[in-house]
């Protein structure tokens, strides 16, 4: 990638300063991003290949990993629905007890995960408050990965919720009323005006919530029983691994999870330029 | 291009459509009435008890300050805004009980209100692609009607561009396609050349009045500029503080303002506070001789900077001294202070008029003039 093509930086502007700030960002980001994931890399490198492939391919890994990503993808994927829904209503409808509610959304975000994680079990556990319920209809939440799914909802709500709201705030109202004098039904102009709008931030707080939920750990623990290949994450399984002072799998695990964190991020955020160049035209 | 505009001609009814209840055929203009209607916003109402009735195809302009209600009489008339009472009919119809999607409405935005993530083509289909598939045109009829309106509006081969890829002048014009586009039974434009230049406005002017004598909508535009009134419209409708002052053709406002607020806002004017007594007008304690009579009491004398004369040593003109004097178009302006209570009025005299120096002494006799109840 870096050779043979000439290197454009995209619209110079004409606030100076450029090459300093480049130079900054550049230098903070290997600080504190990239010389740790290096750093992380390089000791999976000096466990060779074979190794690698081993511990990667054991069913326990495959198991967690899964269980990590495809638990995230669901939870974002819900935030990303019911997070549209809240925003909306908080930027829409004015109703007493609108500005407690929109502080409600941040809590997720202060909380210690672990009292997350505690809260969420003692309501979802076969005798807590919503368990009791659940379970004469046979669905059991907590120790499986129902319950790790709610808890990276929890965790993941506020992502979406912030990054929808501004760009709602700014929808001009006229615009809404320019369709309806067309003919257009509130549904029509909610989907063909607005939701093109909130496309891009709509995916920010997806890839936010994702991000989040892949790595989240404290929360998580408490809820999902941590049953191996049933109800354990990838994050937990690392931390087995390393109480195993088995430092190599735990690396190994490591840079698997990020790998496929890269490239989901980077695929959503492909989507995103797409979205942004195709409806965000803004 | 006449031949293609020929072609164009609006009303075209783009498909017969199934009948459909409580929708009066498109395109058709019609009639607009108007009665006793309030809208109060908290406390202050900004319409005020206003009557109105637009004849079908009359190009109406709603001219009046700022605040004076004019967008929310154009709101109420789209069903964007409810009256707080009153009625609305279109075409003798009740329309108050229509919503905005059923008014069949061509309303264009003060901001224009183009849609951002859209082409400049899929806005203008707007209105058609929005329709249920029972009665939406076809691909290519839409395709065929946009290309019609954008030729309409000279906008072609533009219609790939995003809106923030047009100047102001061109996104104006892509609003009102878009409004077009659905026949709208009445066209309502609010300030639609508020943000152009002085050159723009004068060319989208005589191009608005083009597409009316094409179209014959029923056009009712809001403007705050006197001068795009008089010239764009049929009749004008003078609005001050939620109430109308005045409604008539230009001539009328112009010639015969019902009140010294209509005389100001039209053209320019000057108003002093004079009184009728024993069948004489006076100013303070002189008399003006211009031959006004009425019933005793206090009364405002208007007229306008060009319509008076000033009658040198003769009595019976009003008495004042020069304070400033400069260039006004065509002529010279005077500003004289008049009396005791140095009330000030406007006078312009020819340019070649001798120059005269501040604190001369002048008498003003008005030619044409107008008293009002005080
Ligand atoms: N949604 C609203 N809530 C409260 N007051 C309003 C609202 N809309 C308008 N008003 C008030 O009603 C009055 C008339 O407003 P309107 O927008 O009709 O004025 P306008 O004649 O269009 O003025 P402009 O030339 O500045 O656009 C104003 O005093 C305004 O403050
Ligand atoms: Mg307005």
């Amino acid at each position: 990638m870096a050779s043979g093509t000439t290197w454009t930086f995209r619209k110079p502007s004409i606030i100076p300063g450029f090459g300093l700030a480049f130079g900054f960002t550049l230098t903070y980001l290997s600080l504190i991003v990239l010389i740790p994931l290096a750093a992380l890399v390089l000791m999976t490198a000096s466990l060779g290949w074979p190794e690698f492939w081993r511990i990667a391919s054991d069913p326990r890994t495959l198991a967690a990993l899964r269980l990590s990503f495809g638990a995230s993808l669901a939870a974002a994927g819900i935030n990303a629905v019911f997070g549209l829904i809240v925003a909306w209503v908080l930027v829409r409808y004015d109703f007493p007890g609108r500005r407690l509610l929109d502080a409600f959304v941040d809590l997720p975000f202060a909380l210690p995960t672990a009292v997350a994680g505690i809260a969420l079990t003692a309501l979802y556990a076969p005798n807590g408050w919503i368990g009791s319920l659940l379970a004469p209809l046979g669905i059991k939440v907590a120790y499986t990965p129902a319950g790790i799914v709610i808890a990276l909802i929890f965790i993941g709500l506020p992502f979406v919720v912030r990054t929808l709201q501004p760009v709602m705030e700014e929808i001009d109202r006229e615009v809404e009323e320019a369709a309806a004098t067309l003919g257009a039904s509130r549904f029509l102009t909610f989907r063909r005006i607005i939701l093109p709008t909130l496309l891009p931030p709509l995916l920010t707080g997806f890839a936010l919530a994702l991000a989040r939920a892949v790595g989240e750990y404290g929360s998580v623990i408490f809820i999902a029983g941590n049953i191996p290949f049933v109800s354990e994450i990838a994050p937990l399984l690392i931390v087995v691994r390393l109480t195993e002072f088995n430092y190599p799998a735990a690396t190994a695990v490591a840079t698997l999870m990020l790998l496929i964190s890269f490239a989901l991020l980077l695929a959503i955020n492909l989507i995103q330029a797409w979205s942004r160049r195709r409806f965000g035209n803004v | 291009m006449e031949a293609a505009f020929a072609d164009a001609t609006f009303p075209t009814v783009i498909e017969p459509d199934p009948p459909a209840p409580r929708q009066w055929s498109r395109g058709v203009p019609v009639d607009v009435t108007i009665e006793h209607v309030v809208k109060a916003f908290a406390e202050t109402p900004a319409l005020h008890d206003v009557s109105l009735k637009i004849e079908a195809g009359e190009l109406v302009a709603l001219l009046g300050p700022s605040g004076s209600g004019k967008t929310t009489l154009l709101r109420v008339l789209a069903g964007l805004e409810f009256p707080t009472s009153g009625r609305v009919l279109f075409g003798g119809e009740d329309a108050l009980g229509l919503s905005v999607q059923e008014r069949h409405i061509g309303f264009v935005f003060q901001s224009y209100a183009l849609f951002k993530s859209m082409k400049v083509f899929d806005n203008i289909a707007f209105g058609l692609t929005a329709r249920p598939a029972r009665t939406r045109p076809s691909r290519a009829k839409i395709r065929d009607r946009v290309l019609e309106l954008l030729d309409l509006v000279q906008l072609t081969g533009l219609e790939n561009r995003y809106p923030t890829q047009l100047s102001g002048g061109q996104r104006q014009r892509v609003a009102l396609a878009r409004a077009l586009a659905i026949e709208p039974r009445i066209l309502l434009l609010d300030e639609p050349f508020g943000a152009l230049d002085a050159k723009v406005r004068r060319d989208l002017r005589r191009w608005l009045r083009e597409i009316h004598e094409q179209t014959g909508h029923t056009t009712v535009f809001v403007t705050h500029d006197q001068e795009e009134a008089v010239e764009l419209a049929d009749r004008i409708v003078v609005l001050n503080r939620g109430k109308i002052e005045q409604i008539g053709s230009p001539d009328e406002i112009y010639d015969r303002p019902a009140s010294p607020f209509v005389a100001s806002f039209i053209g320019e004017s000057s108003a002093l506070p004079v009184r009728i007594e024993d069948g004489r007008l006076f100013l303070d304690d002189r008399p003006i001789e211009i031959g006004a009579t009425g019933k005793d009491g206090p009364r405002t004398l208007v007229f306008r900077p060009h319509d008076v004369e000033l009658p040198g040593a003769r009595p019976g003109g009003i008495a004042g001294r020069i304070i400033a004097e400069r260039r006004h178009g065509a002529s010279r302006r005077l500003d004289v202070e008049i009396g005791m209570r140095r009330h000030r009025i406007e006078i312009d005299v020819p340019a070649n008029h001798p120059r005269s120096n501040k604190g001369d002494r002048v008498s003003v006799l008005p030619t044409r003039w107008w008293l009002f109840d005080a």
